[in-house]
């Protein structure tokens, strides 16, 4: 690291001579406001905000552009710098609308804060000040444009992070506008974070429009369910209602982004809730009070017994829940439990088999991909989004067998099914070479693939592809499995898949179908086929009205995951725990609760009184969960079968991205989202930037 | 006066042939290998000597940017470029335009001794586009250049190989800004990048790169041919050598182009070859000396005024292009001034704030000023404001639109003062 | 106040480059090292405004875009950044009269003056015959020969309001457009003057010894010389 000394207001720093002046001026401590520059972006240098006098220079110099000189001598509060900025405040202002009381950007706005604290207390333009008209941008981003400030951090981002081109700023001088290509809708899955980035109330929230001050929100530090990946997110509530979602800072997960369903799906929270338990009779669904419900169960179980019951998993279940239901059927003598309601072909036994053993951020290391059979754009938008910058620093080929989709970067498509992964192990394939080559080569295996029947098969091809193309290594382990169910990993952890001699979700199903089964707990699956429970009494604990509501016998209404503390564990393996922003409605409760009040009931009385015991029990059942916000590296073992495949193409597991689960497919946002989406795709392929 | 022998530009009003055989019979193109094979360093060396420096209106010594280049020791495997910048717009300039349709093989000689000079096998010409006329003409000129083996595979056998491709513009100022002009030939909207780096390390595609002007490239085979004492030997100093066109407009008998002597008195320049100002030299009101972008000067210093990059800077002026705006007695000051603050303002790229807010800002005050619709400390903020553009940009765009109006103020402050006071007892 | 250039309403569904124009496509493509083909965009939106009479509709922007590998907003923003690239149909004489202060100081008033007595129209109008658009530019760059305008491709220069009611006529009446000065100057030459400065001299014929002395002749030897590689490293990624 080459260090270099340099002068800020008089007093003498080592910095890293690497950095920008503007990183090292914040590294030191020193405030300077700033507009257009952000850590994620390329750098602009367009507000001209962060101006500082230099000495020697003959005008003040833009800090977030100025590499370090050793022995720079700067200026950060001298009258030129403070001149400066006046003066660029003053521009920033005179085209500004003064509407701030009825601005969404008022109270959390750059703009505002930096005025107050950099800008003049008064006005002394006098001309008219400019309108521009407001711009299309689909159903997420609302645009009032007389705001912006063309910092183009918008643009910046659409190209860069997202990977599509699609905002630009059109004419030039003071007519300059920022727009989409016709006004149309972005086709990004994490367009939203725009709104985020606009310094100013131009880019703001479509769905949030007028509904709350920001000041009158009460911010939660949570994490997102929508997928696997674990985005850290803030709940933003007000009352009983979830406002919006935004995304928390974590450099190892999803770094400063978050996707537009784990953004705008919250609407879906206020409807469709079961708020209330109940109870089927005579083929209808009637509103029940927990004791009438639990009785329901205990007498369906009794008559059943517990070795023909069985238990799914959905894909937002929190860990507690899960094992709160292992042990109740385990204790009624049920082995059969799973949490894959896809019966994804992972091998419980070996946790390499079922992480994206790489990390997240491990993808900044690697030097090649293979995607079999996954689309990251969807499944996992903000590790799409990493891939993209990898990709866009050089030397980082991808491969891809499955579907020609648009990931937002260039890849070589090997070929769509598994003849072409059994091509490439055995070398035949020229890809061989780039893996063979690679320091670092990763592979992603997406959850579309190990559902299917061959699933282990290709789990099993995967891992003699690792092993052929040293994906594993003492230091390093590429092998990645892509999973869409926030569940998943911890379910895998804690073991709620099938006991010995237990039935895996398919043959739950096969047995609920042709009798053997009796009563079927679901907790909180929904993407199961409903049609294919036949005969067998169904408890549906969860918290909206799906399809497994629908099928239901009895309803016990649980919690989402902004009204409970759950904790889950994200594709890399990494424990987190959501956190209470509001309470679950009406007579809903958290999960585990509802098991633990039924185990009482049902005379199996589980042995955990608080969350603190349950989570002992986690921690018992797998040490993973003593380590919240850690990753433990996976042992790497044998997994897969080496059987035949099917010559079925590969394909994503998503089909729209927008409603993927029973919260998103209950918002209306991700409802316009999808018809949007329909619209777009009529004929036009998505940008794709190079 | 520049002595006849001593022209550079011996065919600049077109009289003569512009083809090969014309620019042959004026000496073009004789013994070019000579030059080459004396090595790059030897001609940077030349160039030096000479004392040139920039036409484009920045006046950096030409021989010394050409050395920053990569020296063939320490190339990194990327090509190196010459980008020669014909987007001649700034306002009362039109000397390139006349190198271009009536001496082409100059400039075309040019590129291969300079672009050699700078290790680049390609030179891109940009020319602006509404030089449409003249953008045919340089490509038959270099038309001929490739089909006399004068350029391309081995040019002028040398051993060096030379590509020239005309790259024409499509309307926009700032491309005249080297950075803007590399964005805008990379296919990309004309907005002036950030420097550091500069062009010599990454320029055109992120290769190292020279942006010249077409007068600076054109007149370095004759400077060679002639030998750098030649050409250090005009000029009123050391400094502000050569010979250099300029662009005589405004209220003059005979506008015209002229090659003159680097330093020849303002006076004589006019008289002698733009036929005085209108109605007698006593008419003279202002003068814009290098080009709109430079400060006006009132008429009480004219008349010997050397006509030289540091004499005029001396003044708070510049030679800048050497495109002199001559403006009599009948001349509306404030409005003439207004009319390049709406220039500017139309020309901003709209990239930076202050220029992209400060451009539209001054030119709303100056057109009140016009009607002297406006407070008299209205004049300070407008000076003010102009100063909070000036330094503060991007580019040098900023400086150029807020330069005029501090010429404006500090000149003719009574007019301003003089128009306002007058609206308010009309009102 | 300026206001952005209008873009047309009635759009064609489609454009592509007609043989005529292939062959010239084809080569400014060429012009640019290979993967920077980009370059080519703006000569590329030229040759669509020259097919398509004068402006380039959005298919072209898009066909443009697909062909070149860019993003449409990209070609968007840079065609509405150009003031060259129109955006809507401008008449079969676009006259572009520059306004900059050069022209100005000589008159540009009494040429927008002709074009409103004369045609009726002022800045960004289209007469009703569609034969004349009026478009007040900035400088052109031929100040000397102030005021001017450039119709189409081609400078009219030296104009006075007599002059451009006369030449508005010839176009008027089908006549060929008169180019260059109007009053008969060759060039930029003061106006009288019948021959270049310095006229044509005989050609001295370059002498190295004279000029660099005894020694540089015999200083004949080739330093070698090598063509730099010609071909960019691909960039990451790209």
């Amino acid at each position: 690291m080459s260090e270099a000394k340099i002068t800020v207001d008089g007093e003498e720093y080592q910095v890293d001579g690497r950095l920008t002046l503007f990183q090292a001026l914040q590294y030191i401590g020193k405030e300077i406001p700033h507009f257009c520059f952000h850590d994620r972006l390329s750098i602009a240098g367009n507000c001209r905000m962060c101006l500082v006098e230099v000495e020697k220079a003959p005008k003040p110099v833009a800090s977030c552009a100025q590499p370090i000189m050793p022995g720079m001598v700067v200026f950060t509060d001298s009258e030129k710098t403070r001149k400066a900025r006046k003066g660029v405040m003053e521009f920033l202002l005179i085209n500004h609308p003064l509407d701030c009381p009825i601005c969404d950007q008022g109270g959390e706005c750059d703009l505002q804060d930096q005025a107050m604290a950099y800008g003049h207390d008064r006005t002394r333009f006098e001309e008219n000040k400019r309108a521009v008209p407001d711009k299309e941008m689909g159903p997420l981003v609302k645009t009032i444009m007389t705001r912006c400030i063309h910092c183009t951090r918008c643009v910046r981002f659409a190209e860069e992070v997202a990977g599509v081109e699609e905002i630009g700023a059109l004419h030039r001088g003071e007519d300059m506008e920022i727009t989409t290509y016709l006004e149309k809708s972005l086709t990004s899955e994490m367009s939203g974070n725009v709104i985020d980035l606009c310094p100013v109330g131009a880019l703001t929230s479509k769905p949030y429009a007028f509904t709350a001050r920001s000041w009158e929100l009460q911010r939660t530090e949570s994490i997102d369910v929508l997928d696997a990946v674990g985005s850290n997110i803030r709940v933003d509530s007000r009352g009983a209602e979830v406002m919006r979602v935004l995304p928390r800072l974590n450099d190892d997960i999803n770094e400063e982004w978050i996707s537009d369903k784990t953004r705008f799906a919250c609407d879906g929270l206020r409807r469709q809730r079961l708020d209330r338990p109940y109870v089927r009779r005579d083929g209808k669904l009637e509103p029940a009070s927990w004791d009438e419900a639990f009785q329901a169960i205990a007498n369906k179980f009794r008559e059943t017994g517990g070795s023909s019951a069985a238990a799914i998993a959905g894909d937002q279940a929190d860990a507690e829940a899960m094992m709160a239901l292992k042990d109740l059927m385990r204790a009624y003598g049920s082995p059969h439990t799973d949490c894959r309601q896809d019966s994804a072909g992972v091998d419980p036994a070996v946790r390499a088999s079922y992480l994206f053993n790489s990390t997240i951020a491990g993808i900044d290391a690697a030097d090649a991909l293979l995607i079999v059979g996954a689309n990251p754009r969807t499944e996992a938008t903000v590790v799409n989004a990493r891939i993209r910058r990898r990709w866009r620093i050089g030397g980082f080929r991808i491969g891809v067998i499955g579907e020609a989709a648009d990931l937002t970067y260039r890849y070589d498509l090997l070929g769509a099914c598994g003849d072409t992964l059994r091509d490439l192990v055995s070398g035949r394939h020229r890809f061989a070479n780039v893996l063979k080559d690679a320091v670092r080569p990763m592979i992603i295996v997406g959850p579309g693939l190990l559902a299917r029947e061959d699933g282990r098969s290709i789990l099993g091809l995967a891992r003699s592809a690792a092993e052929t193309f040293g994906v594993v290594s003492d230091d390093w382990n590429g092998f990645n499995v892509l999973h869409t169910a926030a569940s998943r990993v911890g379910g895998l952890d804690l073991g709620f898949v099938p006991g010995p001699g237990g039935r895996e979700t398919v043959d739950i199903l096969g047995g609920a179908q042709n009798g053997d089964l009796g009563l079927i707990w679901l907790l909180g699956a929904d993407e199961i086929d409903m049609d294919r429970l036949g005969e067998a009494f169904v408890v549906y604990q969860g918290h909206h009205g799906d399809a497994g509501a629908n099928r239901a016998d009895v309803i016990l209404p649980g919690a989402a995951y902004t009204e409970k503390s759950g904790t889950y564990v994200n594709i890399e393996g990494r424990p987190q725990q959501t956190t209470l922003c509001t309470f679950p409605p009406g007579d809903a409760r958290e999960d585990w609760t509802i098991i633990r009040a039924f185990s009482e009931i049902a005379g199996h009385k589980l042995p955990y009184d608080s969350l603190t015991h349950l989570r002992e029990r986690l921690i018992e059942a797998n040490p993973v969960f003593g380590h919240l916000d850690e990753i433990r590296p996976a042992p790497w073992q044998i997994f897969g079968d080496d059987g035949t495949m099917h010559d079925a193409p590969f394909s994503s597991s998503i089909t729209n991205f927008y409603m993927t689960d029973p919260i998103s497919r209950c918002s209306e946002t991700m409802l316009q989202c999808t018809k949007m989406r329909q619209a777009l795709t009529d004929g036009t392929r998505t940008g794709m930037s190079g | 006066m520049l002595d006849d022998g001593d022209r550079i530009f011996t065919n600049l009003y077109g009289f003569d042939d512009w083809g090969l055989e014309g620019a042959r019979r004026r000496g073009d193109w004789d013994q070019t290998a000579w030059f080459i094979r004396q090595g790059r360093a030897w001609i940077c060396d030349q160039i030096k000597a000479s004392g040139l420096r920039g036409r484009g209106g920045a006046g950096f010594p030409t021989g010394l940017k050409w050395s920053f280049m990569p020296p063939d020791d320490k190339r990194d495997g990327r090509p190196h470029y010459l980008v020669v910048n014909a987007d001649e717009s700034e306002p009362g300039t039109c000397k390139d335009r006349d190198i271009m349709r009536h001496d082409p093989h100059k400039l075309i000689e040019g590129c291969l001794i300079a672009g050699f000079a700078m290790g680049a096998n390609t030179a891109y010409i940009y020319v602006r586009g509404e030089f449409y006329r003249e953008a045919e003409r340089l490509n038959a000129a270099i038309d001929q250049a490739y089909a006399a083996d004068l350029i391309g595979r081995n040019a002028s056998d040398t051993g060096w190989d030379f590509d020239i491709h005309v790259h024409r513009g499509a309307g926009a100022y700032i491309c005249g800004e080297e950075t803007a002009l590399l964005e805008s030939l990379e296919g990309k909207k004309g907005q002036p990048r950030l420097k550091p780096p500069f062009p010599a390390n990454a320029g055109l595609y992120g290769c190292p790169t020279t942006v010249n002007n077409v007068e600076s490239i054109a007149v370095t085979p004759t400077i060679l041919r002639r030998g750098p004492s030649w050409f250090a030997g005009i000029g009123r100093d050391e400094r502000n050598t050569g010979t250099k066109l300029f662009c005589i407009s405004g209220h003059v008998n005979k506008p015209c182009n002229v090659e003159e002597e680097m330093g020849i008195p303002f006076r004589e320049l006019i008289e002698k070859h733009a036929g005085g100002v209108r109605g007698g030299w006593d008419n003279l009101l202002a003068v814009i000396p290098g080009g709109s972008s430079v400060p006006c000067l009132p008429s009480d210093v004219c008349d010997d005024l050397p006509m030289d990059f540091d004499t005029l800077s001396s003044h708070k002026s510049g030679l800048g292009t050497a495109a002199v705006i001559v403006m009599d007695k009948s001349t509306d000051i404030v409005n003439a001034i207004c009319r390049l603050s709406k220039f500017y303002m139309h020309e901003s790229c709209g990239q930076c704030t202050p220029c992209r807010e400060g451009t539209g800002w001054m030119w709303r005050v100056m057109t009140r000023l016009v009607r002297g619709d406006a407070e008299i400390d209205e004049i300070d903020m407008l000076e003010e404001v102009s100063c909070q553009v000036e330094g503060h940009t991007i580019c040098a765009l900023g400086d150029a639109a807020a330069w005029p109006i501090q010429g404006l103020l500090r000149h003719f402050r009574p007019e301003l003062e003089r128009r306002i006071l007058e609206q308010k007892k009309v009102a | 106040m300026s206001r952005p250039p209008a873009i047309a309403v009635d759009q064609p569904a489609s454009f592509m480059f007609s043989s005529a124009y292939e062959p010239a496509v084809e080569k400014v493509i060429a012009k640019y090292p290979n993967g920077r083909q980009v370059s080519a965009v703006l000569p590329l939106l030229d040759l669509a405004q020259r097919q398509h009479g004068g402006w380039v509709p959005q298919a072209a922007m898009e066909h443009i875009a697909c062909r070149l590998g860019m993003a449409k907003i990209r070609v968007m923003e840079i065609a509405t950044f150009y003031t060259m690239i129109n955006l809507a149909p401008v008449g079969k004489y676009h006259l572009q009269v520059c306004g900059t202060t050069p022209c100005m100081l000589r008159g540009a008033d009494e040429i927008f003056r002709a074009i409103r007595d004369e045609i009726g129209i002022g800045h960004g109008e289209t007469s009703d015959d569609g034969q004349f658009t009026c478009t007040e530019v900035e400088c052109l760059g031929a100040c000397v020969n102030a005021p001017m305008a450039q119709v189409n491709d081609d400078f009219v220069e030296d104009l006075s309001y007599e002059n451009f009611v006369g030449f508005l006529r010839t176009l008027r009446n089908g006549g060929d457009m008169p180019v260059g000065s109007m009053i008969g100057r060759r060039s930029s030459e003061p106006e009288g003057r019948a021959q270049n400065l310095g006229a044509v001299p005989t050609p001295t014929c370059f002498d190295p010894a004279k000029i660099y002395g005894v020694d540089a002749i015999g200083d004949n030897t080739t330093p070698e010389i090598q063509s730099a590689p010609t071909s960019l490293a691909k960039e990451g990624g790209a």
